[in-house]
């Protein structure tokens, strides 16, 4: 007791003095590290390279709405190879935010949904270190049916990868916290 | 003033021989014969308080030699030793003790009702929970949490910055605006608290528009004397504990001082179900006072420190509106894990530094000068999950640091008039450590500078009237430094009205200087009547503002346990609030009852509404900004005590409060529902003071709130589907038991130990407070049980 006593007073003599100072000078505007302005998922199949991106410059917490852009309609009968690329780019220059994600990728893992049974999803490696999908890299391949639809991605943090269905990409039992969640309005003809 | 003579009538009459079990009667009187209710009378481990007509009765002293004491606030204690024989009588006249005084002024007149005011002893069963915990034995007033750990009081339906909280006569600034920043004080170091739910706080500040808590450290009297006690705690639900452990020491020159420490260690709690994963705490405080009372000048130095680690519900932490629907829906935390003491993000690290110095010196007439400074920092840091580089590092990282003077005088113009009057001046900074959290702060950068002045007038009309008041002029200044988002800086339309704001840009923020300048006045006015012996009638009617606070005005971020965006706004005004309450009192020596009906009519009430939902790449956001309508709240609480039979008591309190925005027409959010509590209890004098008690608590579901839901578009199924996101409905109410019990042994010479057992949530009741922030993640707290060792020496 006699120990944080003395600890404590030495503690609040040295507090008088600093707050004597002023360290109030600004620090700078903050860039959040771990803001993701923008997703770019690139499908490329049937000789097609085609473009989903959803660009949000404010972030989050910003009130301007995400960009979302598709650069064309995608093919029927068709496997795409797609990859997920994921950046700050408020932060300048801009930083790569796929990089941090397979860093730690037993802790994330993206999900795919699309809607009007357009097509089926598979993924692709690298795998975590358990040997569990992340999902950086995809697989989207179109049925033979045409008409247009919603494409969902869904990231999520810390997520119960063991959970029945979720390595298979179900993200019903997942859990986790939503880092991203974009969905993009597709065509297949 | 050393030499007091008492005078002391002893009368040792009818010596009976047959019985051993003796009883000691008699009055308590002032030093003008007028009775003293109330007065403790302690002759070993037997004790009695006078009643109204300054009488007393204990029964069952043993025959032996045994010390009394006769105690009452703001007078000399009585120390004797009486040879107990037969039945005796003692009739006391007691000396008012003038190092009391500044007890007694502003306290005398209104505060005195006994429902507003929690003792020693009833503190001591809270010694391991919290400050909040504590305020809810006072009927009308309810806590706000999050989780179980973080409890914040709330006063006639308002919390927060609307609440003063006030330690040993200094303004705790702890950053209380937050909803999930819960007071930085120790419940320990509180000898007594009260709560003011009118304004006879003036003296305090003029913006208590809910009401103030008073705590007042434990009363160290002019005696050689030294004393002492140490509280453990143990329970099952946490498994953990804590201890505590004060000594004080007083001389009779006047010297005095105390050392108070705290440690406290708790693992995760459980609800009846499961585990509520990450909700453990931490608390290392210490406090120490040195002080002098001399005959006509006295000092103190007061410091305490405040340290506490606070898990936060792991499940409670989302990032968007799908996590909270699926959280919502589900019924059950979406994170549970095995039992642990650790303690991970999402947490709280706290530490409150409060210093003191203060200095009075009294006049003939029983004038008195008193001057305070104080000191207060205080360090908040908040951790999130967060990923790469920033894993470790917090997500909030505030200091605020306050320093006040304040010179009060008062003092007396005829017997039947008392005055107060004072000045007070502070400088407040607030530092947010950006670089150390990287994340855009929330509440900037400021100084701040307060100056007030305040006038208390008492005047004694005649034996059953007195009449009150009191005026108090406040005036505020802040400056602060911001980043905004210039896509919000549009948004929000300051690129007009407060361009001039702007002092540079980076990148894509504005960097902003908001200055703002506050005048206030407040007042209050009051009477109390005794309409007859047994029946008071207390009336006041009082008029304070409150200034915006710095998360009023500069919030602009998503709040990870509410899943919303927050937004403050630049325009805000003060808010003005007048509050009509009366309090009926009726007492006999077996029965009380406590009636407090009030009204508060708040202009430009600031709440929060929500306004829009905006689109990100984690989806959509429901958006909440600050508004101001006018509010009217509607309230009634009830205290009723009652000695039913011999040795057994009832206590019961109740509570309503109907809260309306006029503005709209529809309920204020976040109003505590009708709740009432009964306790009947078993006291037993002679079988070691045995006391048992059984306490039901019931809270009704609050029917009365805004409807807030909203749907959005979820993405989990492949189809986009519309679902309704169920903020807004009330969980339904409860009602809990929970027993409580206790006995005390003499162990040592002068030592006393007193074994308590209790069982909070006896029947393991599955329950959610509307109240609780971690509502829609989790059930309340299962069952409990927990041993309390207290040593008094």
């Amino acid at each position: 007791m006699k120990k944080i006593k003395f600890l404590s007073l030495s503690l609040v003599t040295a507090l008088f003095f600093t707050s004597c100072s002023s360290d109030d000078s600004p620090a700078g505007a903050v860039n959040e590290d771990e803001v993701i302005t923008t997703l770019t998922a690139t499908l490329t199949g049937g000789g097609q390279v085609i473009i989903l991106k959803s660009q949000d410059l404010d972030g989050a917490e910003g009130p301007l709405a995400p960009v979302v852009t598709v650069s064309g309609n995608l093919m029927a009968n068709t496997t795409y190879t797609g990859n997920l690329d994921l950046l700050n780019e408020a932060a300048s220059p801009a930083e790569s935010i796929t990089e941090e994600i397979l860093e730690e990728a037993g802790d994330h893992q993206f999900f795919f949904t699309v809607s009007n049974s357009l097509g089926a999803f598979g993924y692709s490696l690298p795998n975590d270190e358990n040997g569990n999908p992340v999902g950086v890299n995809f697989t989207f391949t179109t049925g033979a049916t045409a008409g247009t639809g919603t494409l969902a991605i869904i990231l999520r943090h810390q997520p119960n990868k063991s959970a029945a269905g979720v390595a298979t990409g179900n993200i019903a039992n997942a859990g986790g916290e939503t880092d991203i969640q974009v969905s993009f309005p597709i065509t297949v003809q | 003033m050393r030499y007091i003579i008492l005078f002391v009538f002893l009368i040792i009459g009818n010596q009976s021989l047959v019985y051993s079990q003796n009883t000691l009667s008699g009055k308590i009187t002032d030093e003008k014969n007028q009775p003293l209710a109330g007065s403790h009378i302690h002759v070993a481990a037997f004790f009695a308080n006078s009643d109204e007509s300054g009488n007393y009765a204990i029964t069952g002293i043993p025959n032996a030699r045994l010390q009394v004491f006769i105690e009452y606030l703001g007078y000399k204690t009585l120390d004797t030793i009486l040879d107990f024989q037969g039945n005796s009588t003692l009739n006391v006249p007691l000396k008012p003790d003038v190092s009391q005084l500044q007890e007694v002024v502003l306290k005398e007149t209104f505060v005195k009702n006994k429902a507003q005011e929690i003792k020693t002893a009833t503190i001591e069963k809270y010694s391991s929970e919290s400050l909040g915990d504590a305020l809810k034995e006072i009927s009308g007033v309810s806590s706000l949490k999050t989780g179980n750990t973080i409890v914040k009081p709330i006063i006639n339906g308002l919390h927060s910055s609307r609440v003063l909280i006030i330690n040993n006569n200094v303004r705790l600034e702890d950053q209380q605006w937050g909803a999930e920043h819960a007071p930085n004080m120790d419940v320990n170091t509180a000898g007594k608290i009260s709560v003011i739910k009118g304004v006879n706080g003036l003296q305090f500040g003029g913006d208590a528009i809910g009401g103030t808590v008073v705590i007042d450290p434990p009363v160290i009297p002019i005696k050689d004397t030294i004393f002492g006690k140490t509280i453990l705690n143990g329970q099952s639900n946490g498994r953990g504990g804590s201890i505590t452990s004060s000594l004080f020491k007083g001389y009779q020159s006047g010297w005095n001082w105390n050392l108070q420490g705290t440690f406290k260690y708790l693992g995760d709690f459980e609800a009846p179900g499961y585990v509520l994963s990450n909700t453990g705490n931490r608390e290392k405080n210490f406090s120490g006072r040195l002080g002098y009372k001399g005959e006509n000048q006295g000092f103190s130095f007061f410091y305490s420190y405040f340290n506490a680690d606070i898990g936060i519900l792991r499940a409670s932490h989302i990032s968007s509106t799908s996590d909270l629907i699926r959280a919502i829906n589900s019924g059950e935390p979406q994170y549970i894990s095995d039992f642990t003491h650790d303690i991970n993000a999402p947490k709280q690290q706290l530490q409150h530094h409060l210093g003191k110095i203060n200095y009075y010196k009294l006049f003939s007439n029983n004038r008195k000068l008193s001057l305070q400074y104080s000191f207060q920092f205080n360090n908040r840091l908040e951790f999130d999950l967060r990923r790469g580089d920033d894993k470790d590092r917090p997500s909030l990282d505030l200091d605020l640091k306050t320093h006040t003077l304040n010179a009060d005088f008062e003092g007396n113009h005829a017997d039947n008039f008392k005055y107060k009057v004072g000045i007070n001046g502070g400088f407040q900074n607030n530092f947010a450590d950006t670089e150390n959290t990287n994340v855009r702060a929330l509440i900037p950068n400021y100084d701040k500078f307060d100056a007030g002045a305040y006038a208390i007038g008492n005047y004694t009309v005649n034996d059953r009237l007195s009449i009150e008041t009191g005026l108090r002029y406040d005036f505020s200044h802040i400056d602060a430094k911001k980043y905004f988002l210039k896509s919000r800086w549009t948004e929000r339309g300051y690129d007009n009205e407060f361009s001039h704001f702007i002092i540079g840009e980076d990148g894509q923020q504005w960097y902003t200087n908001p200055v703002f300048s506050y005048h206030n006045f407040s007042g209050s006015a009051g009477s109390i009547y005794e309409i007859n012996e047994k029946l008071n009638l207390t009336s006041n009617v009082s008029v304070t503002s409150r200034n915006p606070n710095p998360s009023e005005l500069f919030s602009d971020g998503l709040h990870h346990s509410t899943g919303q965006i927050e937004l403050g706004d630049l325009r805000l005004k003060r808010e003005v609030s007048t509050k009509f309450s009366t309090a009926l009192n009726y007492s006999t020596s077996r029965f009380s009852l406590e009636i407090n009906p009030y009204a508060n009519f708040v202009n430009d009430f600031k709440v929060l509404i929500p306004m829009t939902i905006i689109l990100s790449n984690r989806g959509p956001f429901p958006v909440w900004e600050y508004r101001q309508v006018d509010a009217r709240l509607l309230g009634v609480d009830i205290t009723a005590d009652y000695d039913f039979a011999k040795n057994w008591n009832w206590h019961s309190t109740a509570a309503f409060v109907y809260g309306e925005d006029l503005t709209t027409n529809s309920a204020l959010i976040d109003m505590p529902p009708f709740n009432f509590n009964n306790t009947v209890r078993f006291k037993k004098a002679n079988w070691n003071n045995l006391v048992v008690s059984l306490k039901n608590e019931t809270v009704l579901t609050q029917k009365r709130y805004p409807n807030n839901d909203f749907f959005v578009d979820l993405l989990d199924t492949g189809e986009p589907v519309s679902t309704l996101v169920a903020i807004s409905k009330p969980p339904k109410g409860y009602s809990l038991l929970h027993f409580n019990s206790e006995m005390s042994f003499d162990v040592f010479e002068k030592s006393k130990m007193t074994i308590g057992f209790t069982i909070q949530n006896i029947l393991n009741t599955n329950y959610r407070d509307y109240l609780n922030r971690t509502r829609y993640y989790s059930d309340d707290l299962g069952r409990n049980f927990r041993v309390q060792l207290k040593l008094n020496y």
